[in-house]
């Protein structure tokens, strides 16, 4: 199976890891991941105001793209999978953004949310199944307490987002239990690390990075894996508390599939 | 001419009239302890018309856009998108950006990921 990918701004400079070896991995599960021809950044954020339009083109460019090619749109960091994924949901369902982005866009045919969007984690839930997963894995990471961290992007809005439960998710746990791992359960799983306040009030990215790392570290864990790379930096720059390392969970992916 | 109070209504798409003022989503907002203005007193400031007090508030940056209280809100009030409308009101306006690209450089350093700064940009100028 051959997937769409928009990789974003950050994987292809200051998160490479994140990109490569969900690439490997993919390749050794079966599936391909086709980098979009000329995407454009998502902005990060998604721009919730109604009368937004120019900021959200470059996710409608890209939807529009996977639909001429028949594929689903695979996405890989948290935030360009936020922004993507609420930008469909605009397209699907508020005429005045629909009308206004075909009006300046002039597709050959008008988009209106056909694409299917799914986070790389849900392509290993949903396409490939974390029992099937499970058995490809070659280096199981045995008794390693692994703490995923979710943030705040993966999974709200939850009636948008859809991925799991918003309060009370799974998947990230299930893909550490496939790859071998233990699951650590805290309650700062899905709490936001301070996001990009890291540049305007660090102080509010550094009390909130603390909360998080001191919450994994304090219900076992040994590792921290999270999908975003401001995440990543937040809680290992940003949190003094804990020298735990914090790893993008396609790197674990990769070892346990023996690739790295 | 409309005011800003329906600039504000018609940029968020919100009712604030929805919220019963229960307080949950300031009692989740992981920036509350940073904010003069919390998410549930843009709810009932805005409802009373209250916007130039918001829009010289520096709590309208300091909302992460995290979606805890859009989450959380049992009456689907959505206080963030709030927040984000009255922040559009005054970025909106000529010469007000809160973030300038010559500020980035001292800002920056070896692991800063490019997703920081395109989110703040957003969030802060226009």
């Amino acid at each position: 199976m051959t997937y769409s990918y928009f990789p974003g701004c950050t994987l292809k400079t200051k998160a490479k890891d994140l990109d490569h070896y969900a690439r490997i991995s993919a390749e050794a599960l079966g599936f391909t991941l086709e980098e979009l021809p000329d995407w454009q950044c998502c902005g990060g954020v998604y721009p919730m105001a109604k009368n937004e339009i120019a900021t959200k083109l470059s996710s409608i460019r890209a939807l529009a793209k996977a639909k001429e090619l028949g594929q689903p749109l695979v996405t890989l960091c948290s935030a360009c999978h936020n922004v993507i994924k609420q930008v469909n949901h605009d397209m699907q369902t508020d005429d005045n953004i629909v009308l206004k982005a075909n009006n300046y866009l002039k597709l050959a045919e008008p988009y209106q949310g056909e694409t299917e969007v799914l986070h790389y984690l849900e392509v290993l839930r949903d396409k490939v199944g974390f029992d099937e997963l499970k058995k490809k894995v070659v280096n199981p990471l045995k008794g390693k307490k692994i703490a995923a961290y979710y943030g705040c992007l993966l999974l709200r809005p939850g009636k948008t987002m859809q991925m799991d439960n918003p309060e009370n998710p799974k998947i990230l746990e299930d893909f550490i239990r496939a790859i071998g791992a233990t699951p650590v359960l805290y309650p700062m799983r899905n709490e936001c690390c301070g996001g990009y306040l890291t540049l305007d009030e660090k102080s509010v990215a550094e009390s909130r990075s603390n909360k998080v790392m001191a919450s994994a570290k304090d219900h076992g864990a040994e590792m921290v894996i999270t999908a975003c790379p401001l995440c990543l930096y937040n809680l290992q720059k940003n949190s003094g508390v804990s020298d735990l390392p914090v790893v993008y969970f396609t790197e674990l992916l990769a070892e346990a599939l023996g690739l790295k | 001419m409309a005011d800003l109070k329906e600039l504000v209504l018609t940029t968020s798409g919100v009712n604030p009239l929805k919220c019963m003022r229960c307080g949950k989503c300031s009692g989740t907002c992981p920036s509350y302890d940073a904010m003069e203005y919390h998410p549930h007193q843009f709810v009932y400031m805005v409802e009373k018309g209250d916007i130039e007090k918001l829009m010289a508030s520096k709590s309208i940056y300091t909302c992460l856009s995290c979606f805890a209280c859009v989450e959380r809100c049992p009456r689907d009030v959505e206080p963030a998108k709030l927040v984000e409308a009255v922040r559009l009101a005054v970025i909106r306006q000529q010469g007000q950006n809160h973030l300038k690209s010559e500020q980035i450089p001292e800002m920056l350093d070896d692991d800063l990921p490019q997703q920081a700064i395109v989110s703040a940009f957003r969030k802060y100028s226009k």
